[in-house]
Formats: structure tokens, sequence, C-alpha cells
């Protein structure tokens, strides 16, 4: 029989992946809330998902593409800006809502314990079906270019976006906890958030290429942001454009494990008792 | 025996008012302490008893304080108490939705909580996919729940609005599906809040009778915490009693219901004054106190071999009064079960001249009374006269009942308030 001992101080570290795993159908059940609520009562279902990233795309073409005649580096502006919106769909829906993990749940923490991290990590992977339909559609029309038009290169370096999704998913779920963890006591930062999360898709190179960017200590900011390596291999990929490197790529990859691994730890030791603050 | 539960030495500490810029100096204060010079929270030092009526010196109150206790497998508790006694927060830190503040909880077995049913459903899914939602949310796995799936439907007798939202179920049907799914979790140690307090009188008595089986049939270990006397003492075998945050009386449940509703904290426990129901009084006369079964407050038991009950009544008259003191008793649903008016048999009436009075009845009980709750209304009138006053509804009353030879008593809702007696005829 197992033993449970309840004291006021856990360790940091003590974070229970055993307990976790016990609760796998837990994450499977929130992953389908999660999907099926969306679009109950709808008719055309999980097609809506389309409609979001068609429209971003058009507008961007005709702001940015048109109006600002801003450089795709020779890449279909449809194709070019696809990829930057996708991506950044995904991390900043991760990222949102898993902020509110903690505040958005309250009533369910209130009345029954379970491991607290099973509701982010749903959350991560029911919006993947979200990005699953969209990169669909952003296979479908890639497929169109690539044999109607010498705009595109696809290479080996396709191969990497298994590793870029999770890369992406993780960065989202890792911030996403972190602000839900410090917002518990001090809501000052929840104010702020949203408008961070707005300035910071300017910050990445969604609606710009990274080489467009000449100043040097720009450019650098825009580099230490980790979501820029994923974007600009996602493009590299797919569209032969684009700068790609391992190193780069690395440091997104280490960012995004210390970011998770401290979140992580933060978060477990605010779920102890944040019902008394929040 | 064998602990399934042992508490030691349990507190929990809350800050009253809010957080805000305010707080902020008390938790650097706390980390600068703890952290860096290594040394006690300074705020574990202070902090009151929770009395949440008396305004206190400090911010910080202790919502439970050196709470030990141990529960053996198998024993069903009772945990009984007024409202803000803490009850709450020790199921609070049972199930882990907080952690205590000082002192240690050591639990053999995997432990359920029903601090609510129904918790995590979704009004846009369906019964179906909410009994999986819900089931795995209080820890059971989705083979398990498949599993028990047709006797939850069962249970809880929504089998119809199966594959309807919830959102469409009424509030009666979202309680029965949420206790069904509770009621087949299998945990070695089940807590459970007033969840009962919910549904119509078929479905608690329902959810009463899972429990017992639960409790005695399955040799699991309950905690239940309720206002519901009788519930209590139908369920349990232990009684603990909580007050102000501190354990005050710890015993068979039948004593920690009197001491609750008796003892000491007479002043404390949850009710009124008897003379607060007075709903209509004549201008001449004020009644300072009544005291029913020795009590002045609106609840009362009538323990098995009792065999009157007092009445006593003191106030002031303007006026001398010709006057009888009565009494009806009436079941849970008004129906009247039997009265005193003692005018009306014998036409002989108390005088009471103007002035301070007492009035004392020792009203004579049966020999037998079933169990249950009744109400009890008060009057002081004058037949066919005038009314002095009249106390609707003012004393629940909680018969204990006669368990004769067969060890259970029979209730008034099935046999009335009083048991005949009879003779063989010669």
């Amino acid at each position: 029989m197992q033993k449970m001992v309840i004291t006021p101080h856990k360790s940091l570290w003590s974070i229970d992946w055993k307990e976790l795993w016990r609760y796998r159908d837990l994450v499977g059940m929130f992953i389908r809330r999660n999907i099926v609520v969306q679009y109950k009562q709808t008719i055309i279902g999980p097609l809506w998902y389309i409609v979001q990233p068609v429209l971003t795309v058009i507008m961007n073409m005709i702001v940015f593409g048109g109006i600002a005649k801003m450089s795709t580096d020779g890449a279909p502006q449809i194709l070019f800006y696809m990829v930057g919106n996708i991506c950044w769909f995904y991390f900043a829906d991760c990222l949102n809502q898993t902020s509110t993990t903690f505040s958005a749940n309250q009533r369910m923490f209130g009345k029954v314990y379970f491991p607290r991290l099973v509701v982010p990590i749903a959350v991560v992977v029911s919006n993947l079906l979200r990005f699953g339909i969209q990169f669909m559609l952003f296979v479908a029309i890639y497929g169109y270019f690539l044999f109607n038009s010498a705009e595109v290169h696809p290479n080996a370096a396709l191969l990497l976006l298994p590793v870029l999704v999770v890369m992406t998913g993780g960065l989202g779920l890792g911030f996403g906890i972190l602000v839900s963890s410090l917002t518990t006591k001090y809501r000052d930062l929840t104010i702020l958030f949203n408008f961070i999360v707005q300035l910071w898709m300017y910050a990445t190179p969604i609606v710009y290429p990274l080489s467009m960017i000449g100043k040097r200590s720009l450019r650098t900011f825009i580099m230490i942001n980790p979501m820029t390596s994923i974007v600009e291999t996602f493009r590299y990929a797919t569209l032969g454009q684009g700068y790609f490197s391992w190193a780069l790529l690395a440091y997104s990859f280490i960012f995004m494990l210390l970011l998770l691994g401290f979140s992580i730890v933060i978060f477990n030791s605010v779920q102890r008792s944040f019902m008394d603050t929040i | 025996m064998e602990k399934a539960i042992e508490f030691e030495n349990i507190g929990k500490q809350y800050r009253l008012g809010v957080i805000s810029t305010g707080t902020i100096s008390h938790d650097l204060n706390r980390w600068w302490s703890v952290h860096i010079l290594r040394r006690e929270d300074p705020y574990l030092k202070i902090g009151e008893v929770n009395d949440r009526s008396l305004a206190g010196e400090s911010d910080y109150v202790w919502a439970l304080r050196n709470i030990n206790f141990s529960v053996e497998k198998g024993e069903v508790v009772g945990i009984i108490g007024r409202n803000g006694s803490g009850k709450s927060t020790l199921l609070k830190l049972l199930s882990r939705v907080t952690s205590p503040t000082t002192g240690k909880i050591v639990a053999e077995g995997r432990i359920a909580s029903l601090l609510e049913v129904g918790t995590g459903f979704h009004p846009e899914m369906t019964g179906r996919e909410n009994i999986f939602l819900n089931g795995a949310i209080m820890g059971m796995t989705k083979a398990e729940i498949a599993r028990k799936l047709d006797e939850i439907v069962d249970f809880s007798g929504c089998e119809r609005y199966l594959d309807t939202p919830v959102k469409r179920y009424s509030s009666g049907m979202i309680v029965r599906l949420g206790f069904a799914i509770a009621a087949h979790l299998e945990p070695e140690i089940l807590v459970v809040d007033e969840v009962l307090a919910v549904g119509d009188a078929e479905f608690q008595q329902k959810a009463i009778g899972k429990m017992q089986d639960v409790a005695q049939g399955g040799g699991r270990t309950v905690l239940f915490v309720s206002h519901n006397m009788n519930a209590v003492r139908n369920l349990c075998r232990r009684g603990i009693v909580l007050n102000n945050g501190q354990l005050v009386y710890d015993g068979a449940v039948n004593d920690a219901v009197n001491f609750y509703l008796h003892n000491g904290c007479d002043s404390d426990i949850e009710g009124k004054e008897i003379t607060a129901y007075i709903s209509s009084s004549a201008y001449y006369i004020r009644i300072d106190k009544i005291l029913y079964n020795g009590s002045s407050r609106d609840v009362t038991v009538i323990s098995n071999n009792q065999s009157y009950v007092d009445l006593i009544v003191e106030g002031h008259t303007e006026l001398p009064l010709k006057a009888d003191l009565s009494l009806t008793i009436r079941n849970m649903d008004e129906t009247p079960l039997a009265s005193l008016s003692t005018g009306h048999f014998t036409g002989l009436l108390d005088h009471v001249p103007a002035g301070d009075f007492v009035l004392k009845k020792r009203i004579r009980l049966p020999h037998f009374l079933f169990k249950g709750t009744c109400l009890v209304d008060i009057a002081l009138h004058q037949p066919g006269v005038s009314m002095h006053f009249y106390a609707p509804r003012a004393v629940r009353m909680e018969i204990e009942g006669n368990t004769g030879t067969y060890g259970h008593a029979l209730q008034i809702k099935d046999n009335g308030l009083v048991g005949l007696e009879c003779n063989d005829i010669e």
C-alpha cells in the first residue's frame, strides 16, 4: 500500500514524476476536453482553426508585403508568412493558455488534488491538434508551389521539424507556467503579460526575415530570442531561405531545457500552497 | 489495529486582509529570516486562536493549531464543529489542496476527497464524457472507469441523459451524477465534506446508505464532516469536535454530538437563542429567556431513556395574565405530531401577576419515542382569548430513539413520534 506523508515544506527538487505518470489518463481526458469543447455546437468544427491563419496571412501579405514592401528573401509571400504565423500561433497559444493555469482552474484545484502539471501539459498537447491542422493547410499550399514554381527548396533540415515543434511547445509551456506561478500572489505581471506577448511577436522574425536586420545590436537582440532560431530553421528547411545555424539552434534548445527545468521547480513549489494566496 | 491516518501537531496559519503592496514587506522579511539568516519564520510565533467574532490584535490567525489524533483502519470518524471551527481546513490539508503550516500527516493508502461532487464537470460535455473526466480527476484510470460505467450510470439514474451535455441537466441530476462517480471510487481512505446537504431526501438517503456500505463492507476509513447530526450519528462510531481550530473533544459519536450541542461551547455553537424565534408577542409582555431541555439554544438532543423535558420561560409582564404554556411538536415537513395544551383539557390556567415571572414546566415524555428530528413551537396564551407570545419552530429536537432489543431505532418518518404500549388481556 502506498504511504503518503503531508508536511509543510518539501525540498524544491522533490517532483513526483511517478505520480505524474500515474495520472497520464487524466492528461488524456484534459486533452480531449480542451479539443472537444472548442467546437461543440459548431458545424464545421475544427476547420475553424484554419480561418485564423488564412486571415492573418492575407493581412500580412497586404500590410507587410504590399504596403511596406518588406522582403521575403525571394520566398513566396504566402508561404513565408504562413510558416512564421503557424509557429508563432502555436507558441503564443501554449504560452497564453498555460499562463493562467492557476487562476483559471482555482475552483477545481481548490477541491481535488492531482498533480497540477497535468493541466498545462494537456494544454500544450491539445494545441498540437490546432497546429497540425494549420500545418496541413501549409503543406497543401506548399505542395502547390513545389510542383508549380522553383521558389521553394526543401532540404534535409526538414528532419528537424519534429524537434522544432517540441522546442516551440516546450518554450510556451516553460514561460507559461512560470508566469502562472509568479502571478498567483502578486498579479502585477498579469496586467503586462498580454501586451508583452504582442510585442514579443515583433521581436521574432515572423513578418520579416532575419537577414533584413542589418544593425548588429538589433540583430543580436533578436537572436537572443529563443523563438528566432526555430522560425528561421523552419523556413530554411521548407523554403530554402532563412538563417540556419546549429549553434543558434542548440542555444534555443538548451534555453528551452533550462527554462522548463526552472519553471517546473517553481511551479511545483507554488502548487503546494497557492490556494492560500491566489 | 493498524493506523490509517495520523495527525501530528498539525497547524495551519492564514493571513487576514487583502494581498497588496502591504504584504510584500512581510514576504521579504520572512524570506530574509528563513533563507538568509536561517532562522525560524518570524510570523509563525504570532497569530491568534481563530475566533471570527472577536476583532483580533494580529493579522495572522491559526485556522488549526496543535491537532493530534490518529484514525485506525476501517474507522468511520465524524468531524463536527460550528462554521469556521477548522473542519474544512482539516479536510483540505488531508486532500492536499493546500499544505499545513506546521506538523505532519501520515496516511496509509490512497486518499479520495469529496469536498464537492462533480468537480471539473464541463457544462458543454455530455454526461458520459464528464464521467470519464471527473473520474480521472478523482484519480481513477480510464480502464477502471470504463469497467464501472454501467454501475455509475445505474446509481445516478441519469441513463437517458447520458449523451446530453451536462448544461442541460437539472442541478439535482448533476449532483446525482457527481456523487455516483465518487461513490464508485475505491480508495483506502475517503474524506467527505457536506456533500450530502444537496439533493432531495430520497437521494440523501441513498447517499448515506452508500456511505454506510463503503464504511462497513469495504473496511475502508472514512472521515466525514457534517452539520447534520443525524447523519453523523448514523454513519460514524467516533466523533471529533473542533472549536476555534482546536480539538476539544474526541470520543464515541453520541458523546461527541452531545458535547457539541450542550457542553461548554453553548454560546459558541451554531444556532440562535430560542427567544429569537418569537414571531409575535403582546405589547404587555417581554420574554427574557427560554430554556428547553436545559438549553437556551435552538438545538437539543433527547436521549434514549429521557423521561421528561423541562421548559422554563422567564420574562416580565405589565398586566396580570391568565396563561397556558403550550407546545407543538412537528416533524420536519411541519406536520403536527403532538401537543401540550393543559388548559384545553383541564381548564386550569396559570395566574401570573404583573411583574417578573418564571414559568417552569416539566413535560413527561412517553415511554417510547421514535428516532428523528422534530421542530417545536412554543406559545403562551389564554385559550380562546389572547396570545401572549408565540415562537414557531423554535427548537430543533433531535430524538435519539429507543434502540430496543433489535439494535436499531425505528424512525419517526416511518412510525410517527410515539411508540404505543400494550398488555396482554387477562
